[in-house]
């Protein structure tokens, strides 16, 4: 037995705002409809795509913590990262705020990272109120790791898509929402693979061995999590990743999928799938964070991947070290229907019917509670229009059906997406408790 | 070492299970740009003799690759080039509007870090072994004409 890589917090720090800002193709893609902004163009109205790497990741910082209903002067510290050399878009994103500031670097899994030591602060009580943010840009990544864009060159089909977006969340020590129970330190490591164009074969062994590690030390499963999601492994990389824990005898089922595989439809044109900080930080504090807060996700396993590589490293002929850290994110709604979307537990039991009966009594209690309150919900309109967001309900809703038709998600509780109505309660119910909330 | 046989064995799977490019469709590609655009440089040459016919043959063929590389760059500056390339591949980097795509293309990247810095150094980024390895190699035939 090796040494632990997992901290268990003992005050599980809560995610109280979320914030996800992205680029036009991205908004295009599979989670369009879950973004909080997208933007217009890739420039965001600034002159270099630097400048507009640097003000997406302010936009996500103050729109999280908008998002997290406290004021900026509340927020005691900001971990952020970024591609760019030096990372350069969170320090000088961070420069507009009058708060401490810790620059992580992790490549990829800075997600991670940055909620693993966030988490750290705020359950040994040094600080309260932290923002967690990273984010990457296409285009700056590119001309760093890669060619000029405008050269007329192709890619390999094993290459990605470095997403444009970035994304913020606040974790407080009171307060409502998922909370971050466990985070797993991943090792650096490096199965020798030297081709830059192919980061999901060099990160796919340090998934496995967080992972690995993971499991052991908490003596979970696969099956004990609703989502298990990788960060940016690709099309390739997450078939080698269940392979090689098909090869440690882990079997990974329907509930894993990988973020970056899942980002663009099939049309778009992005060979392998989506990579980089923003893929996993958009998805997480848009998709996964919002399916937690709504209780459709109950515990997920959140462990996006670093490919710790520099183009000099590279030209020098050095190999692609990996790393990956994982996350484990609970949702606080509706702890008692726990197995309510499984159909088979650990051991292959059965169907838990009387927990599913139980549920649609609770469900049942909601809906008069909303006709109750109906009223005065109306009256509290949000800045944001609950009109909106129940649109945007009713597209996800649409999404996860083509989506399903896609094959793309393979996560097993997305086939329930047949059964809107259920799920439009489950909503309500959620919103309920956020109403309580605020 | 074991971690040696480790990586051998992984990257001997990882390769197995790359995804394999086919190559007759993208040759197609390639010989169809590539023939399209050497068709267009001897219209082009052959439009310059008819207007002046007095030219000799040879400043003729140095007014094509002008003409060829203004509308590469021409191209790549509004964002064309750079798809032709990806459906052709080979074929629209080898001639030589793709020597004027890998020179105009850099200099439009990094015209933030201004003129000096950003455009006149990074001009070169990728051109740059081109020239390097054509002059080299020029000399050296020079050298092999002057014996023989």
């Amino acid at each position: 037995m090796g040494k632990s890589q997992t901290i268990v917090f003992k005050n599980k720090p809560v995610i109280i705002g979320s914030y996800s800002i992205v680029g036009p193709k991205e908004g295009k893609g599979n989670f369009g409809p879950y973004f909080d902004y997208v933007m217009k163009d890739d420039c965001f109205g600034e002159k270099s795509y630097e400048k507009a790497e640097k003000k997406m990741l302010e936009s996500a910082i103050v729109g999280a913590i908008e998002n997290a209903k406290i004021k900026p002067k509340d927020v005691q510290l900001i971990l952020a990262g970024d591609l760019l050399n030096q990372i350069i878009s969170s320090s000088y994103a961070a420069r507009n705020f009058d708060v401490s500031f810790l620059g992580l670097f992790g490549a990829c899994s800075t997600m991670a990272e940055s909620l693993a030591v966030g988490s750290s602060f705020i359950d040994s009580k040094h600080f309260q109120k932290v923002v967690c943010a990273t984010g990457s840009h296409f285009s700056s990544a590119e001309r760093q790791f890669r060619f000029p864009l405008e050269l007329g060159n192709q890619r390999p089909p094993t290459s990605q898509w470095t997403v444009t977006g970035a994304g913020a969340t606040v974790l407080s020590s009171t307060g409502k929402g998922p909370k971050i129970s466990m985070a797993t330190i991943g090792k650096v490591v490096d199965y020798g693979i030297s081709d830059v164009n192919d980061m999901g074969a060099a990160m796919a062994p340090s998934a496995m061995d967080t992972m690995l590690a993971h499991f052991r030390d908490t003596g979970t499963v696969p099956d004990d999590y609703d989502l298990i999601v990788t960060g940016d492994l690709g099309k390739l990389g997450s078939e080698i990743l269940i392979d090689l824990m098909e090869h440690n005898g882990i079997k990974l089922g329907l509930n894993y999928n990988d973020c970056g595989q899942m980002y663009f439809t099939r049309n778009q044109n992005t060979l392998s799938g989506g990579s980089g900080c923003g893929c996993s930080a958009t998805v997480l504090n848009s998709f996964i964070i919002e399916k937690l807060r709504r209780g459709e996700l109950k515990k997920v396993l959140f462990m996006p991947t670093g490919a710790l590589m520099s183009t000099t490293a590279a030209q020098q002929g050095e190999t692609i070290p990996g790393v990956c850290h994982a996350i484990v994110i609970e949702s606080d709604v509706g702890k008692e229907n726990k197995k309510y979307f499984k159909s088979t537990g650990i051991n292959g039991e059965k169907l838990n019917f009387e927990n599913e009966s139980k549920d649609k009594e609770n469900i049942e209690n909601d809906i008069l509670n909303i006709d109750k309150n109906n009223n005065s919900e109306n009256n509290k309109n949000d800045k944001k229009g609950q009109t909106k967001i129940k649109s945007q309900e009713n597209k996800s809703i649409l999404k996860n059906k083509n989506i399903n038709k896609n094959k793309s998600v393979k996560n097993g509780l997305d086939q329930d997406s047949d059964e809107d109505i259920e799920k439009e309660n489950k909503y309500k119910k959620s919103k309920l408790s956020s109403k309580k909330e605020g | 070492m074991d971690d040696k046989k480790r990586n051998e064995a992984y990257n001997k799977y990882v390769k197995a299970k790359l995804p394999k490019t086919r190559p007759w469709p993208s040759l197609f590609n390639s010989f169809l740009v590539g023939g399209i655009i050497c068709c267009l440089g001897q219209g082009i040459n052959d439009l310059i003799l008819l207007w002046f016919p007095n030219m000799a043959e040879q400043t003729a063929w140095a007014y094509t690759l002008i003409v060829l590389i203004f509308i590469a760059s021409f191209l790549t500056g509004i964002g064309v080039y750079d798809k032709i390339g990806k459906f052709a591949g080979g074929g629209s980097i080898v001639p030589i509007t793709g020597f004027s795509n890998s020179i105009t293309s850099p200099a439009i990247e990094f015209k933030h870090e201004g003129i000096i810095y950003g455009i006149c150094v990074k001009m070169f980024t990728i051109a740059g072994p081109v020239i390097v390895v054509g002059i080299v190699s020029s000399i050296l035939v020079g050298i092999v004409y002057l014996f023989i």
